[in-house]
């Protein structure tokens, strides 16, 4: 093969080099805010803002991060199909072993009423400082 | 014949093979840890007991380790930049070696945060929470302090302006791992 051959792709390659950087100060500063969200939520009580505020807010920095930091934007799109099929193979996963994991019982199964309790020599443990 | 270095040159999949590798790597991590977390989600919604040790965990500790990831990963974004956009090799260096000081520091305070919760008896055999607490944060861990190594090489490589490619490839490592503790920090520290 000619060097020319080997040289057109991997100047195709170098494409992604070239592209333009977004402002990581501005998109750093947005991650602070959303930290300091996440933090603030748990003290206000309330389960549901709890939630929203420490997982929705994990799932919208995750994003920026692969948005602005890792460029997955920039990237070829089997980039995206390849991250977007494990983590398809995570919810098979999940959905596939919960049932197992988290009901009480099934067709021909049924687990032990204290199956929800940590043997108390154990708790004692992890009671708290 | 051509004798350029596979690792920058072929690109059959429209990127250089070195960064393709890292998003291979990447891909792989997604199964480890995603697996490792959703197994904690089910134990943790199936264990209502479960709250009572998560309200262990020291919400300002996890905050401030959450602070210094993300601050690594500017850190090593701006590395990333000096090294694509500027060609230097010693500005992309110096950034690199603030990306370390974080990753050093966040060891740093897990062992301290660590050394505190082992003293007041609660190990990785005390129960399954803290068997997955310390199995999910222990692996997070190896890979900043795998991640720091790498950077070690990767920077001083930079400080000479030799493969500055590599600055970026370490860059996404780390920004994954900062992904992965995202992700932790709520599961651990925050829903009590």
């Amino acid at each position: 093969m000619s060097d020319a051959h080997h040289d057109a792709p991997a100047h195709d390659a170098h494409a992604h080099e070239a592209h333009a950087h977004p402002n990581y100060w501005r998109v750093y500063l947005w991650l602070m805010v959303l930290l300091a969200i996440s933090v603030a939520g748990p003290f206000l009580g309330i389960k549901i803002v709890t939630l929203i505020t420490a997982f929705g807010i994990a799932v919208v920095k995750a994003y920026l991060v692969l948005r602005n930091f890792m460029h997955v934007n920039v990237e070829p799109r089997f980039v995206t199909y390849m991250v977007s099929t494990v983590l398809v193979f995570m919810l098979l996963f999940f959905s596939a072993v919960a049932p197992d994991v988290m009901k009480p019982d099934g067709d021909n199964w049924k687990k032990d009423a204290n199956w929800q309790h940590v043997p108390a020599a154990h708790a004692e443990h992890g009671g708290g400082h | 014949m051509h004798a350029k270095p596979i690792a920058n040159t072929r690109s059959a999949s429209g990127m250089p093979t070195g960064r393709l590798a890292v998003w291979w790597l990447i891909a792989s991590e997604i199964v480890i840890f995603g697996g490792l977390l959703c197994s904690y989600i089910m134990h943790r919604l199936a264990h209502d007991s479960w709250v009572d040790y998560a309200a262990n965990t020291n919400l300002w500790i996890g905050a401030f380790n959450t602070f210094v990831l993300l601050t690594s990963s500017y850190f090593a974004v701006s590395a990333h930049e000096r090294a694509d956009t500027y060609k230097d090799g010693a500005g992309a260096a110096r950034y690199l070696y603030y990306t370390m000081g974080g990753g050093l520091v966040f060891i740093c305070v897990k062992a301290y945060e660590w050394t505190t919760e082992i003293s007041h008896g609660m190990t990785i055999t005390s129960n399954t929470f803290w068997s997955f607490y310390y199995t999910a944060a222990g692996l997070h861990a190896l890979h900043v302090i795998a991640g720091v190594i790498i950077m070690g090489i990767v920077a001083a490589q930079a400080k000479r302006n030799e493969e500055l490619h590599r600055v970026e490839l370490i860059g996404i490592y780390w920004h994954f791992v900062d992904l992965v503790w995202i992700f932790l920090f709520p599961l651990l520290y925050i829903a009590k």
